[in-house]
Order: C-alpha cells, then sequence, then structure tokens
C-alpha cells in the first residue's frame, strides 16, 4: 500500500517542482527576458491558460468536449469591461455626446439612458464577483439542461459550439448594448488608476500570473480530490459510476461550472491587460483554438495546458508576422499531428521520454508512473494508456 | 430454505417484491407480467435461453430501464419512481455482464470509489482517506484475492481478477440486495472455482440475484431458480424441481 496510503498532502513532491518551475518562468526569466512589448504578449497569451486550465478538468479529466468556452471566456471578459467602460465614461469624459454619462456606442445607437443590467456594473466588487459568477451561472443552467437529459459526447460539442455562434451573434446584433462587432474598446482607468500605461501593463501581468498559479493549485486540488478521480472514472464507465451511487450529471456540472468559471477570470484578465473586449474572442474559431491549445499541451496535464498554451500562441504570433496567410494551416496541420501522433501532447512526450530520463535529477519524481516494481513495466506512451496515473 | 412455500404476496418479509413487471420496446415484450418475490438472505437464480429477459430484468430493478408497467418494491420502497443512484444508496447493488471498472484507476482507487461515502459534490472534494476506509479496501481487497495489487492500474488486471474487482466494488458498498450477472463467464476453470468461493463468502446477509448459464455453477449456489423465457416465468422453484420440469427441459436445458 505504498501509495495509496503515503498522500496527505494533495500535491505530489513532481508537482510541486512544476508549479515551481513554471512560477520560476514566469515570474522571474520572462520579466528579465523579454521587453514591455513582448511581456505583454505573454500576459494575454496567459489568459488564455485559464480557459486551457478548464478544459483540462472538463475534457481531459471528464471527458466533457465543450467547444464554446469562448463564450464563458467573453462572458468574464464582457463582465470586466463594463466595470471599465462605465468608468471611461463619466459624464466630464463624455460631455460632447447627446447623453453624457453613457458609453459612447450607446450614444450613436441612440440609447437616452444606462439599460439597467448595466447598473449593477457601476460596482467593482460587484464586477468582480459577477466575472466568475455570470458565467458560472450560465454553465449551470447549460449543464441542468443537457446533462440531466444525458446528453453527451459530440452532442455536447456540437451544441455548446452552435451557443459560440449564437452568443457570437447576439453581441453583434444589440449593438446599441453591447458595442457589437467592434467590442468594448477604450477602456481606461481602474479605480482611478490608469491602466494603460507600460507600468501598469507590467503589475497586470503579474496579477494575472498569480491568479493563473493559484487556479493551478486549485486544479491540482480537484484532480487529488476523490472527485478528481470520479471524473476519471466517469470519463470511462459512466454506468458504473451511475449504479455505485453517484448522481452523475451533478458532478458533470460542477466541473463544466468550475471550467467555466475559470474561463471567466482569464476574459477579465484579458480586458484589463489588453484594454478591450470584443465577440471575436466569443465565437467558434477562438473557441476551438482553445481546445487545441490544450491538446498541444496535453489534456490530461494541468501544467501541460499553460505550455501548450505559450506555445502555440508564442508560434501563431512569430508565424502569422512572418506569413499570415499560412498560419491557419500551420494551426490545422498541428492539430492534426497532435491527434495522430502525440494524444497526450507535450505532457505526454515529456512523461514518456524525457521525464523518465531525468528521474535521478528529481529525485525519483517519475518513478510514480510507472507501475511498482513487482509487476511489468507497462507502455506508457500507448494510446488512452497514459491518463489518471500519468500525470 | 428450499422449501419455503408463498403464501401471500403481501408477505412483509420479502426484499423484494416484483409484480406484474411489463416493460415493451416498440410494441415488443421483453418482460411480460412477471411477478416474484425474493425473501431475506435468499440465493435466487436467474436462468433461461438467450433473450428471456434476464438482463432487462435486473435493469428494471436497479433503474436504467423504466417499466411500463407493474411495480418493485424493495424494503417497501417503490424502485419504478427512483433514480439509478437513489436505487443504489437504498441498498441494492449490481454487478454487469462484461467486468465495469475503471481502467485508468489503480485498484485501490477503483475501491474507494465504491466506498459508501462522499458521493455528492462537496462530499467527494472533502472525502478524506481515513483509516477506516484503507482498512476497509484492504479487507476487502483480502476477499477479492487482489490485496498485493492494489497499486495496480486495473487495466492491467486478467479478465477474471476484473470480474472479482466488480465484485469487490459491490462489497465495499455493502448492498442489502446484491444482483450479478454472468460472474463466472469468461472464467478459467480454477477462477471459476475461486468465484465460487467468493460468491459463498460474499452472499452472506443479504439477498442476491443471480443470472448464470453454467448449471453446475447454478446447483452450487442456487436456494432457488426461476426459469424465465421470453420475457415470462416459466417455471420456479428448487434447482431439482425445476430441471425435472417437462417445460422446462424443452425450452432450455434440454440442448
Amino acid at each position: 500500500m505504498s501509495k495509496s496510503s503515503g498522500r496527505t498532502f494533495f500535491l505530489r513532491p513532481q508537482d510541486m517542482i512544476g508549479i515551481a518551475i513554471l512560477a520560476f518562468i514566469l515570474l522571474v526569466v520572462l520579466p528579465l527576458a523579454l521587453d514591455n512589448f513582448r511581456l505583454q504578449f505573454v500576459g494575454k497569451y496567459l489568459t488564455y491558460a485559464f480557459v486551457a486550465l478548464g478544459l483540462v478538468l472538463c475534457w481531459g479529466y471528464a471527458g466533457i468536449l465543450s467547444l464554446g468556452q469562448g463564450v464563458f471566456f467573453g462572458l468574464g471578459g464582457y463582465c470586466m469591461a463594463m466595470f471599465l467602460k462605465l468608468e471611461a465614461s463619466s459624464v466630464e469624459n463624455t460631455k460632447i455626446q447627446t447623453t453624457p454619462g453613457i458609453p459612447d456606442f450607446m450614444d450613436w445607437n441612440q440609447i437616452t439612458a444606462l439599460p439597467w443590467f448595466w447598473e449593477p456594473f457601476k460596482s467593482f466588487a460587484f464586477s468582480t464577483v459577477a466575472v466568475v459568477l455570470v458565467p458560472a451561472f450560465f454553465a449551470l443552467i447549460l449543464g441542468f439542461a443537457l446533462f440531466k437529459r444525458r446528453v453527451g459526447g459530440v452532442y455536447f460539442a456540437i451544441i455548446t459550439q452552435a451557443l459560440a455562434a449564437i452568443m457570437t451573434i447576439l453581441i453583434i446584433g444589440q449593438q446599441g448594448y453591447t458595442g457589437g462587432i467592434n467590442g468594448i474598446t477604450d477602456l481606461r482607468t481602474l479605480h482611478g488608476w490608469d491602466i494603460r500605461t507600460d507600468s501598469a501593463k507590467t503589475i497586470l501581468y503579474f496579477v494575472c500570473v498569480g491568479l493563473l498559479l493559484a487556479c493551478i493549485l486549485l486544479a491540482f486540488y480537484v484532480k487529488s480530490s476523490k472527485l478528481g478521480r470520479i471524473l476519471v472514472a466517469m470519463r470511462d464507465k459512466e454506468d458504473r459510476v451511475r449504479f455505485s451511487g453517484y448522481d452523475v450529471a451533478s458532478f458533470k456540472i460542477f466541473v463544466f461550472c468550475l471550467a467555466a468559471a475559470l474561463s471567466g477570470i482569464g476574459g477579465a484578465m484579458f480586458a484589463l491587460q489588453v484594454g478591450f473586449m470584443s465577440p471575436s474572442f466569443v465565437g467558434i474559431v477562438p473557441s476551438i483554438e482553445m481546445v487545441i491549445y490544450t491538446a498541444v499541451g496535453g489534456r490530461l496535464s494541468i501544467l501541460g495546458a499553460i505550455y501548450g498554451t505559450l506555445l502555440v500562441n508564442w508560434a501563431k504570433t512569430s508565424f502569422s508576422e512572418s506569413f499570415p496567410e499560412l498560419w491557419l494551416f500551420g494551426l490545422g496541420g498541428l492539430f492534426i499531428a497532435v491527434v495522430l501522433i502525440f494524444p497526450n501532447g507535450i505532457a505526454g512526450l515529456w512523461q514518456s521520454y524525457i521525464a523518465p530520463r531525468l528521474g535521478p535529477l528529481f529525485g525519483g519524481a517519475a518513478r510514480r508512473t510507472t507501475p511498482p516494481a513487482a509487476t511489468p513495466p507497462a507502455a506508457p506512451s500507448s494510446g488512452t494508456a497514459a491518463p489518471a496515473a500519468a500525470e | 430454505m428450499n422449501s419455503q412455500v408463498i403464501t401471500d404476496s403481501m408477505n412483509k418479509d420479502f426484499v423484494l417484491a416484483v409484480e406484474g413487471l411489463t416493460v415493451s420496446f416498440d410494441g415488443f415484450k421483453a418482460v411480460n407480467d412477471l411477478s416474484f418475490y425474493v425473501d431475506e438472505n435468499e440465493i435466487r437464480v436467474i436462468i433461461g435461453p438467450n433473450g428471456a429477459g434476464k438482463t432487462t430484468v435486473l435493469d428494471l430493478i436497479c433503474g436504467r430501464t423504466k417499466a411500463t408497467t407493474g411495480s418493485i418494491r424493495f424494503k417497501e420502497r417503490e424502485l419504478t419512481r427512483m433514480k439509478e443512484h437513489e436505487i443504489v444508496r437504498a441498498g441494492v447493488g449490481r454487478k454487469f455482464q462484461n467486468p465495469s471498472i475503471y481502467e485508468d484507476l489503480t485498484v485501490f482507487e477503483n475501491l474507494e470509489i465504491s466506498y459508501p461515502k462522499g458521493r455528492s459534490v462537496p462530499g467527494a472534494l472533502t472525502f478524506r482517506r481515513d483509516r477506516a476506509v484503507k482498512e476497509r479496501v484492504q479487507e476487502v481487497a483480502e476477499t477479492i484475492f487482489l490485496a498485493d495489487q492494489l497499486d495496480q492500474r486495473a487495466e492491467y488486471l486478467s479478465h477474471g481478477q476484473k470480474q472479482w474487482l466488480e465484485i469487490g466494488m459491490l462489497l465495499i458498498q455493502d448492498p442489502e440486495l446484491l444482483m450479478l450477472d454472468e460472474p463466472v463467464a469468461g472464467m478459467s476453470v480454477s477462477e471459476r472455482k475461486k468465484t465460487a468461493e467468493l460468491l459463498n463468502t460474499i452472499i452472506k446477509n443479504r439477498s442476491v440475484i443471480v443470472i448464470e448459464h453454467d448449471m453446475k455453477f447454478v446447483e452450487d449456489i442456487a436456494h432457488k431458480v426461476t426459469v424465465l423465457h421470453q420475457g415470462k416465468i416459466l417455471s420456479e422453484g428448487s434447482m431439482a424441481k425445476v430441471q425435472a420440469d417437462p417445460k422446462v427441459i424443452e425450452v432450455y436445458l434440454g440442448h
């Protein structure tokens, strides 16, 4: 009973090393190595990493593929952007408008009073809570409607994708209330603190990293709890879980809401760092791109998904600078390669080829991934073999 | 125990009372007006040719399939109106025909998930692997001959071991009514023997319904046998009585 009895803390030693390395890279190496302009890019990429993190739990562990995570990223982002926009639209700033004191795009659309659902976003506290709760609540409704009816697999994926399309159309169509296709732009200050300056952006970068690390810890906790193992069990044999006395739907709803809440945080950090929010982050294409980040990083690896997000976005930025028209082909090719050649992504490659060789260095960090010495060593790279225990 | 006589269908001592149970799939009655009663601590074996509706009966009891008409009462509770997980929590355990275990988890984790604590979302998040859990898992693992495989991923177990693991997962649930669908199918002779031994230890203090084709095995364990044919009861009673029934010989045992 070596392993089963030994675990008392939710982080295993190799997890702690992994998190420490990631924290070191994000907090020390990148800020020192990159100029402000590039560091802001990394900050933006990291906001997508929140979505990828949610997808690891929801898709990787629980097997629920959502192709509409952009919706939740967008909801979180819009919640934050609405607050910032209201602050930027003070009577003083908007005195040239027909109706001063409301956001500029409303004025352009002949709206003369602030719509009721914008009112609460005058409060920063409300907006911060809404960043997490609005996406989670939306996911809750969707989860109830679908999981209670046992809609799953590819049908679920298609419905979420349709939802992403609907959301985009809704936002674009309701121009006067949402800013339409341009989104909510020209965000300036947070409680009077100008978020457009370089120093503010650097601070926001560190806030973003801090939040991401906190969310990573949360994800590790969920993964290592019994709930994490139930998610894996459900992915494998849903009926067995159900007939072991669990209400399967409530577990699916939970993990879907958690993934949505994480995406919302990412969206809010995006609005803060980049200074606008638009429907182009809500639709089908960004939603699928976020799935690709997760797949490339390794959908079963919490840390892998972060590296996957950074890597794909770095590649996207560098490639589209030189060959803008080729990038989409590159992305498509990358996705095919992940599915066919390395189904567990970068994390899978690391587990199979690099970690075993680093074993002595990390003081047995890789040892747990192989079965006990008494049994024949299992091939960790074989298709679906690597999952749960692999990470 | 073989000589028990059913006198009154309202007798409260029955653990399970199935009455007038019918389910039809697009007009085809897979189970047709079926009634039977299972006593406390009774081992009931259901036999019958393929397509007789045996597995469907188990599906109906555990809530996987909804009955068209009829009632299933378990300790005076009506199961036909309950959800699957509620039926499990009421004390009904079910083993599937093919070993249904979690291949990606270890033997320990497989058993732990079936441990009847922390079954809600908050409960599962805060579940602690305490001494009671570990001891119970260890105890069950010893019963199912897997004590030295606790850290093994379940996918590396042999077919027979997987069957045992699933039996162990039910055992740790400690159901009052245990339903087993062909527990020795596909097992080697030695595994079969060990399984019979295992079943004999775990059926104590509970009622059991077993579906099985292996007549030797049925003879070993059954208190009472129900023969199903085309969704109806063809014969019911002790093994000897059923084996001598000309109708049973004709449709099932004869070939």
